[in-house]
């Protein structure tokens, strides 16, 4: 294995909340009494079924309760082992899958709150994402607003699978919010099911919804490109969370290949997808799809063409890796300082550039 | 990948090295063509009801084509008609000048993916039909493809079976796009014949069944669902693999068609990885996936792989297996691959070979 070095960024950590009952401290009296007298059930998606061995490694599941929802258990195990000095949670709370606009609404200001209070508050070296009631882009973009005043708020956190492809236009108030306030957008794997989790249909595995979670990355990005979000915020940044990457180099070919045929269709994709990938998109380094052997995987970083696409995670506490094994082996040191250090502060303007960090460390 | 406006070929054979073509696409000049082959009763139904497809439109594409009928423009028979529909002009502009030695023919836009079953039977029966009369019995160079009702797996069964031993046929044609990923139950007795018959399965991007091109949705533009494909098709395999297909048929031998090759690499290192966590939840599965990827399943080169740097696409040839790829040029589509052009130098006279033709004679036991 590669070993880490002290100050990098972890910039997929997933706090649990225990229960939706945790957010009733955050909600007004409507949605707690909604929540109480309809005895509403926990919202856990099964894009992460508790019990998988990938949603949570064994070494990292609490005798009780939710793997990921103790502070203490996050910061020793995710935190502590690799000499972190940021960690970036994103909440994997299933409020995307609610239909309802204003209930959604209300659960997401809640979540944010009690990712700030009961999180950011209580350990310095902790950022958020704030996770927006996207059923609404109205309210979307006024969740983005309200938490963008607190600058432990570094991201915008959406899902992989969702109602419509994310290049939609109807999108576009979001990515503008987020572009103006200096927040990337983070998609993180996961559907919220209103549609089948893969592009043929259900599948009959869990199994299946993970593996296809890679291939929804992929049409996601050619939304991306096509409908032209980085035309219109050229400084956006958006980041493929539990993504995997080593389909990358293969995808792009094929998107550019198509671009070159059919540009006539979207003119205003000005650039090559390849140039947008590298100026506008970035990929969290964990899951490492690729064989253990450090030949194959510095062939596929030669494939990637570029030294900045990935950011230094963890995915804490699902499983991606054992015991400290979290860069995989043969990466380079310049490749190590990259990925842990300079990639994410590029990235994520809101933590103020890697010098200050590493000083406060 | 561009529109071709190339003069026509003169169509004196030259001294080009035999090929095989591993994706050609017949076309009827119009849906009549096929009424010699189909009972009156539904002449009259599709001319009322039309073809009931898993999509809204009556006519054409949902997503409009880039070139009329996703065609060259220069390969409209002299004679009239749509683009692929007449053999002597396929024969004049792309087999007798590309010295093509196999090329396997795949219908599209016949009665698979239909709502009506006994409608997309009765057409899959007679585009069969069809090909041997036009096509397969005019020029043995050409090759069929067993089209099947793949909604309907008792029916394709069936088909498949009536098929069994016809030298006109060499694979059996399914599409990536159905009601259900590939490897669900309900296509199981399409594998079972196939299998049975000694027939490959071809799957070839496209299709129709009811889902979005992506997980999220519609998305709005034709080069998505043409890059599309690639991740539908990837989707397809791994259904087909953790369903447990090869295990169930371990004779049973796939080719991916039009969808590309270079993704196969990281959807297996995905499937490898995750199966050695998950594999409780599926306990037939009994190798890592991509043992089942390597011994069952092939690839067509078309649209090839284009990286900027050669030795990238030869790095990912490797990890596939230059055994495992068939040329294919998609003739007429616009997406064509022309045959020179395709494969950058540095290539082996075995791997050039093989990549052609070879595996293609081997796979479909042609001589």
């Amino acid at each position: 294995m590669t070993s880490p070095i002290a100050g990098g960024v972890d910039c997929d950590l997933h706090p649990a909340l225990p229960h939706l009952t945790s957010l009733l401290p955050y909600l007004n009296d409507y949605w707690r009494d909604q929540v109480t007298t309809r005895g509403m059930t926990d919202l856990e998606s099964q894009s992460y079924p508790p019990n998988s061995p990938i949603s949570a490694r064994s070494d990292w599941r609490p005798v009780k309760g939710k793997a990921g929802a103790s502070l203490r258990d996050l910061t020793t195990q995710a935190l502590d082992p690799f000499d972190t000095s940021i960690g970036i949670c994103n909440p994997l709370y299933g409020l995307q899958m609610v239909f309802s606009e204003d209930m959604a609404d209300a659960f997401c200001r809640a979540l944010n709150d009690w990712l700030a209070k009961e999180w950011l508050d209580k350990d310095a070296r902790l950022r958020g994402s704030i996770v927006i009631p996207i059923q609404s882009v109205e309210k979307s973009v006024a969740e983005i607003e309200r938490c963008a005043r607190d600058s432990r708020f570094v991201q915008v956190l959406m899902l992989v699978m969702g109602d419509m492809p994310l290049g939609k236009r109807a999108y576009w108030p979001i990515y503008a919010a987020a572009e103006r306030h200096g927040l990337p957008i983070g998609v993180h794997a996961g559907s919220n099911y209103h549609n089948p989790p893969s592009s043929v249909g259900w599948g009959s595995y869990h199994i299946e919804d993970y593996v296809a979670q890679a291939q929804a990355f992929q049409t996601q990005l050619t939304s991306l490109i096509v409908e032209g979000v980085f035309a219109k915020y050229p400084r956006l940044k958006m980041v493929m969370l539990e993504s995997g990457f080593t389909w990358l180099p293969s995808y792009v070919w094929r998107l550019h290949k198509f671009w070159r045929g059919v540009r006539m269709e979207t003119p205003w994709v000005d650039r090559a997808p390849m140039e947008i990938v590298r100026s506008n998109i970035r990929f969290s380094l964990q899951p490492v799809d690729a064989p253990p052997d450090p030949e194959t995987l510095n062939r596929l970083f030669d494939h990637m063409q570029s030294d900045e696409l990935l950011l230094f995670s963890t995915d804490y506490p699902h499983w991606q890796f054992d015991g400290n094994a979290v860069l995989p082996d043969g990466l380079s040191p310049e490749l190590v300082r990259k990925i842990m250090i300079d990639n994410p502060y590029a990235t994520y303007t809101r933590l103020g550039g890697a010098g200050s960090k590493e000083s406060a460390a | 990948m561009n529109v071709q406006f190339r003069p026509s070929a003169d169509g004196s054979v030259t001294a080009k090295t035999a090929i095989a073509d591993c994706d050609i696409h017949p076309a009827r000049r119009s849906m009549k063509d096929l009424y010699p082959y189909l009972a009156k009763r539904w002449h009259d139904h599709l001319e009322t009801y039309g073809g009931h497809a898993y999509q809204g439109m009556m006519v054409g594409p949902p997503y409009p084509k880039a070139q009329p009928n996703a065609s060259r423009r220069d390969a409209y028979p002299p004679e009239g008609g749509v683009q692929g529909s007449s053999l002597s002009f396929m024969q004049q502009q792309h087999l007798d000048p590309n010295n093509v030695a196999l090329g396997v023919l795949n219908p599209l836009n016949t009665g698979q993916g239909l709502r009506n079953q006994e409608l997309s039977a009765a057409l899959a029966t007679a585009i069969n039909d069809w090909q041997i009369a036009e096509w397969t019995s005019k020029d043995s160079r050409l090759k069929g493809s067993v089209v099947v009702a793949n909604e309907d797996g008792v029916a394709s069964a069936a088909e498949i079976r009536k098929r069994a031993g016809d030298k006109n046929f060499v694979q059996v044609l399914l599409l990536s796009r159905n009601v259900e990923p590939l490897g669900q139950r309900r296509y199981w007795p399409i594998y079972e014949a196939a299998q049975e018959a000694g027939l490959p399965i071809g799957v070839h991007a496209f299709g129709f069944g009811g889902n979005p091109i992506t997980a999220s949705g519609w998305p709005s533009y034709y080069i998505e669902e043409m890059v599309g494909h690639s991740q539908c098709q990837q989707t397809a395999l791994a259904s087909i693999v953790l369903e447990g297909v090869l295990e169930r048929f371990p004779k049973l031998k796939m080719i991916m068609i039009e969808a590309g090759f270079g993704w196969a690499p990281s959807l297996a290192w995905r499937l490898d990885r995750v199966w050695q966590k998950l594999r409780s939840e599926v306990p037939h599965v009994k190798r890592p996936p991509s043992e089942y990827i390597k011994d069952h399943i092939w690839w067509t080169t078309q649209p090839m792989e284009d990286p900027e740097r050669r030795d990238h696409l030869f790095q990912t040839i490797d990890w596939i297996g230059w055994d495992k790829l068939l040329f294919a040029t998609d003739y007429p589509h616009w997406d064509y691959d022309e045959p020179s052009r395709v494969l950058p130098a540095g290539v082996s006279d075995a791997n050039r070979a093989a990549f052609y033709l070879g595996n293609a004679r081997e796979l479909y036991g042609i001589a």
